[in-house]
Parts: C-alpha cells; sequence; structure tokens
C-alpha cells in the first residue's frame, strides 16, 4: 500500500502577523516556519500509524521553493520513506492541486491524505480539488480512520455531530483533530532524515485563477469594559441596550 | 451568464449557512446584472424550498432523487456542475459549512474555476472579481482576484446577516444523471434541539476554569436563559469533561456568533484564533492578567461561580 501526504510550509501559531511591500507580501521577519499542524499532527501521524500497522510506504509533497526542504526534512524526521518537493512558488489551490494531482498519477497510491486546512490561508481546497482532478471519491474533515483490507472507516465531522464513512480505497481525505496524537522527532528519526531521498521536480503546465491582491489586519479592538464583579447584571443591561446583541 | 448557489439541507431544512449564502449569490448577480438561482439537491418539500425566494432567488432547482439524501462529494459535484451548465452560470456560491468545504473544492477543479473559501465581502468589481476572506486563522484578510472565467466563492457562515424579503421563488425539478455514491454513510449521530455550533449566534463557552465537568451546569443554564449553544476550550475538550464537537480554536472548530462568552478561559493565541470573528466578546476570568482581556469587549474580573449565576438571573429578568 502507498500512501501520500500532503505537507504545507505555515507560520507557527503563535507567529506575529505582519506585512511589507505595501501590504502585499507577509512579513517573513523573525516568523518561525513549522509543518502545517493539521498536516502533521493528524495527516502524517494516522500514515505512519498505518504504517507501522500495515507495511505501508508513505510520500510526503510539498509544493514550494528551497526554502520548504527544512519543513519536509522535519516531516521526515518523524517518519515517511520519501518526499517530493515540486519546486513552484504558489499561493492558487488549483495550482497547487494540479501540482499534487499530476505525482499522484505518476506514482499511484491507495490513500492520499491532507490536513482539514493550512493555518495561513485556511484554504481547505487542495484535497477536495486533487480528488476531482484524480476522479477520486473524498471524505472531509476526517476525525477517525481506520482500515480493513482495502476499506476505510472514517468518521467525519458534520454540522453538530459526527457521521461515520465507509469507502473503497483509492480515496482523498482531509484530516483534523482526533486522528492521531502529536509526535515529537527523535534524534535517530532526525539523523535518518538527512538521507531519505528527496526528489525535487520541476512543475507541470497548469493555470492560476486566483491571485491575491492585498492584505490588511483587522482594526484595533477599542479596549475591554470592565464591569465590577459584584454588579454582573449590569452587563447584561450593557450587551442588551449597548451591543444590541440579546 | 447567472449566479448557481449551492444550498444544503438536512431532513428538508435548509441550513442558515445556506440561506446566507443564497442572500450573497443573490446580491452578486444583483452586481452583475444578472440572476440567481439555488440547487437543493436530495428530498425536501417544494413549497418550503419556494421560500427560498425570501433570500432573493428567482429560481430554485431541486433534485429529489433519493440517493442524494446523503452527501457524496463526487456525485454531489457532477449533479451541481450539470446545472451550472443548463444555467449557464459563471459564478458557483456555496456556504463555508462542512459540505461546502468537500463539495466547493471539487466543483472548482472540475469547472477549472477559481476559489475563494470563507468569503467575508461581496466582490469587488472595479479591479476584476475581488474578495476578502479570512486569512492566519482570523488574525488578518486577504483580498483575492479571481481571474477564471468561471469562478467559485465558499461564503464563511455569521457574517452576512438575513434579510427575508417575503418573496417566493420558483420550485423546478432538475432532472440529470447521477452518479452512483462511492462514499456510504453508515451511521449519523447529530445532537437534536440544540443550534449547531457552526451556526450559533449566541455562544456561552466554558474552560479548565470551571475546574471539572461537574460544574457545566453553571455554563449550560446561562445558555438555556439566552438561547445560546455551549462550547469549550481544548483542555476542556482533551481532559474529557466535553464533546470535541464543541471545541472551538486553531485545532477545533472556528466560529463567528453576535456574542462568545468566555468562563474561566484564559485566552490563548490558538483558542483565539477560534473565537476572533465573534462581533462581541465577554470574558469572566478571576485573573486580571489573562490575556483574553485584552481581546474582549466587556470583561468581568471575578470568580465565575459567583458572577455567572448572577448573570443568568439577570438574563432570565431581562425576557
Amino acid at each position: 500500500m502507498k500512501i501520500l501526504v500532503c505537507i504545507s510550509k505555515t507560520p507557527d501559531t503563535t507567529a506575529k502577523i505582519a506585512f511589507t511591500d505595501n501590504n502585499t507580501k507577509f512579513s517573513e521577519a523573525g516568523v518561525q516556519f513549522i509543518v502545517n499542524p493539521y498536516d502533521e499532527w493528524y495527516a502524517l501521524v494516522r500514515a505512519l500509524e498505518l504504517k507501522e500497522a500495515t507495511g505501508a510506504t508513505v510520500h510526503l509533497v510539498t509544493v514550494g521553493g528551497a526554502d520548504t526542504e527544512p519543513i519536509i526534512r522535519k516531516a521526515l524526521a518523524l517518519g515517511g520513506d520519501e518526499a517530493f518537493r515540486i519546486n513552484a512558488n504558489s499561493q492558487d489551490s488549483y495550482y497547487i492541486a494540479a501540482q499534487i494531482a499530476a505525482l499522484a498519477a505518476q506514482q499511484g497510491y491507495d490513500l492520499i491524505f491532507t490536513g482539514k486546512e493550512t493555518i495561513d490561508f485556511n484554504g481547505s481546497g487542495i484535497g477536495g480539488m486533487v480528488a476531482e482532478l484524480l476522479q477520486l471519491p473524498f471524505v472531509s474533515i476526517a476525525a477517525k480512520f481506520e482500515l480493513n483490507g482495502n476499506t476505510a472507516t472514517i468518521r467525519r465531522e458534520i454540522e453538530g455531530g459526527e457521521e461515520v464513512n465507509q469507502v473503497t480505497l483509492p480515496v482523498v481525505v482531509s484530516c483534523q483533530k482526533g486522528m492521531a496524537e502529536a509526535r515529537i522527532p527523535n534524534m535517530r528519526g532526525i539523523m535518518a532524515a538527512r538521507t531519505k531521498p528527496l526528489t525535487v521536480s520541476e512543475p507541470v503546465a497548469a493555470d492560476t485563477l486566483t491571485s491575491i491582491v492585498s492584505f490588511e489586519l483587522p482594526p484595533a479592538k477599542a479596549g475591554v469594559k470592565l464591569i465590577p464583579a459584584d454588579n454582573p447584571a449590569e452587563l447584561v443591561r450593557l450587551l442588551h441596550e449597548e451591543a444590541k446583541v440579546i | 451568464m447567472s449566479v448557481l448557489i449551492f444550498a444544503d439541507q438536512v431532513e428538508g431544512v435548509v441550513k442558515k449557512s445556506a440561506l446566507e449564502a443564497i442572500q450573497y449569490g443573490s446580491k452578486v448577480a444583483q452586481l452583475l446584472h444578472t440572476t440567481a438561482s439555488a440547487i437543493v439537491l436530495g428530498a425536501a418539500d417544494d413549497a418550503a424550498l419556494a421560500t427560498l425566494g425570501n433570500y432573493g432567488v428567482t429560481k430554485v432547482l431541486h433534485v429529489a432523487a433519493p440517493s442524494l439524501n446523503e452527501v457524496d462529494a463526487a456525485a454531489y459535484t457532477h449533479v451541481i456542475a450539470e446545472a451550472a451548465a443548463q444555467e449557464s452560470a459563471d459564478v458557483l456560491v456555496f456556504p463555508f459549512n462542512f459540505d461546502g468545504r468537500a463539495i466547493a473544492p471539487r466543483v472548482a477543479a472540475r469547472l477549472k474555476a477559481g476559489l475563494v473559501t470563507g468569503a467575508i465581502s461581496l466582490p469587488d468589481l472595479a479591479g476584476g472579481f475581488v474578495v476578502k476572506k479570512n486569512v492566519f486563522s482570523g488574525k488578518a484578510f486577504a483580498s483575492v482576484n479571481i481571474t477564471s472565467a468561471t469562478k467559485v466563492v465558499a461564503v464563511m457562515p455569521n457574517t452576512f446577516a438575513l434579510e427575508p424579503s417575503g418573496l417566493t421563488a420558483e420550485v423546478v425539478n432538475f432532472n440529470t444523471s447521477i452518479p452512483p455514491a462511492k462514499v456510504k454513510v453508515l451511521q449519523r449521530e447529530v445532537i437534536s434541539g440544540e443550534v449547531p455550533l457552526s451556526e450559533a449566534t449566541l455562544v456561552v463557552s466554558g474552560g479548565r476554569g470551571l475546574k471539572g465537568p461537574e460544574n457545566w451546569g453553571l455554563v449550560e443554564d446561562l445558555a438555556k436563559a439566552l438561547g445560546a449553544t455551549t462550547a469549550c476550550s481544548r483542555p476542556v475538550a482533551d481532559a474529557g469533561w466535553r464533546p470535541h464537537h464543541e471545541h472551538v480554536g486553531q485545532t477545533g472548530l472556528a466560529i463567528r456568533p453576535n456574542l462568545y462568552i468566555a468562563i474561566g478561559i484564559s485566552g490563548a493565541i490558538q483558542h483565539l484564533a477560534g473565537v476572533n470573528g465573534s462581533k462581541v466578546i465577554v470574558v469572566i476570568n478571576k485573573d486580571p492578567e489573562a490575556p483574553f482581556f485584552k481581546a474582549a469587549d466587556y470583561g468581568i474580573v471575578g470568580d465565575a461561580f459567583e458572577v455567572v449565576p448572577k448573570i443568568t438571573e439577570a438574563v432570565k429578568a431581562l425576557q
């Protein structure tokens, strides 16, 4: 069995968000980059558990410049057999999905895992697009994934509850919390990651269908209005008369 | 040229987030001087679907096939793409809810349409088709230009207030081939009798400060008095005090209610990422240094066990 895990480089969850070049570029000054948490904690770790249970091969892919290599090595340090970097910088989900679909079509995977979204662009688009481009079924926002032979049983979130799905492989799954417990790479993994194959390839031709015009920060909050603890009724009055939300 | 809006439903009732998408799509159609239709898949009462006209559509395409009662992203994509072709739709609008997250990207890839998810503004047509969306988990916004001929926009729930007009829409049965679903639904559990957290306009949320699941009556009583939905922070869900689907934050659900009341939650940056789209934030915490106060509109520094029951009483007195 072959599993592909899609990896994205994102700023750390606590990074200060600022923009440069007349608000057209994310400011990377002082920002630490990480593997997108949904890709790492849930998609990758569940894939590694399946590898341990079934002897599957786990491939990683990222679409990005040379600056993404430390991220993909970090992911390899957790486990995984081989990585692919498609050498393109894009912020368009269709373009990125087309690159991943082209690799997948060439390699042939039984399972493709993505995170449910990246924590920078919050697009949630790649998994569904890759599935459509490969004409595979897609299960989104999975919180649990069990495999029995060729049949996957997947628990996914829906509005106000959960649903259990069953699907025959191959399938594309977007992963969220619950799929697996986060792991920390050990020294052996970090050493091994240095020599694991990382193949760099040039992108296939694909259209870019969106472009980011500019970024902005939300207006600053006016500041908290504190209400004395001995007069909570005043809070209710303010919510009713001033904020008009109740 | 027209606008087609996908409206998902549960047991014949179109979701609130889908009504918001319909209204959004209808306004896009006005901007483009064209018409808007909605498409509803699965069993639903046509008389009820006619009321979708309230939100600006003149026509509702209904595909009543029982095989569409369960959502399969691939089968839904096929039907929506067929409808888009029939309607010559060049803008497709989805709610950015659970179904929308599964289907909108597939439809975009099928139609080779640029996709913007989590839209929080109508398109600005002066410089192309520029839509504002949330990025960096609500810590910033990006204006994104969709440059392809066909465009797909998924609308952030709880962002646009509904303005029903009282008009009705024509409901048309739409017949098309339906591919068999590859994903089978074995089981579904939905907490009934409560507004789903993702659609709630009022939310009361508890954190570790409540000390244990036995104290959740405090949160539930206030929520009940307000008609609000309950939520919790990550440590609470991780400890199993509350079910995972109540967890809001970076790794849980991101919500945008009108009112978010946080009780005993310190306000770590990962928690804020899930709630910073709330219109009004109230923080109740005994620690005056809790970072959440910096993101709050109203705050009470005090013991939740004393303060919250008094708030509940004051809410009841208001009604």
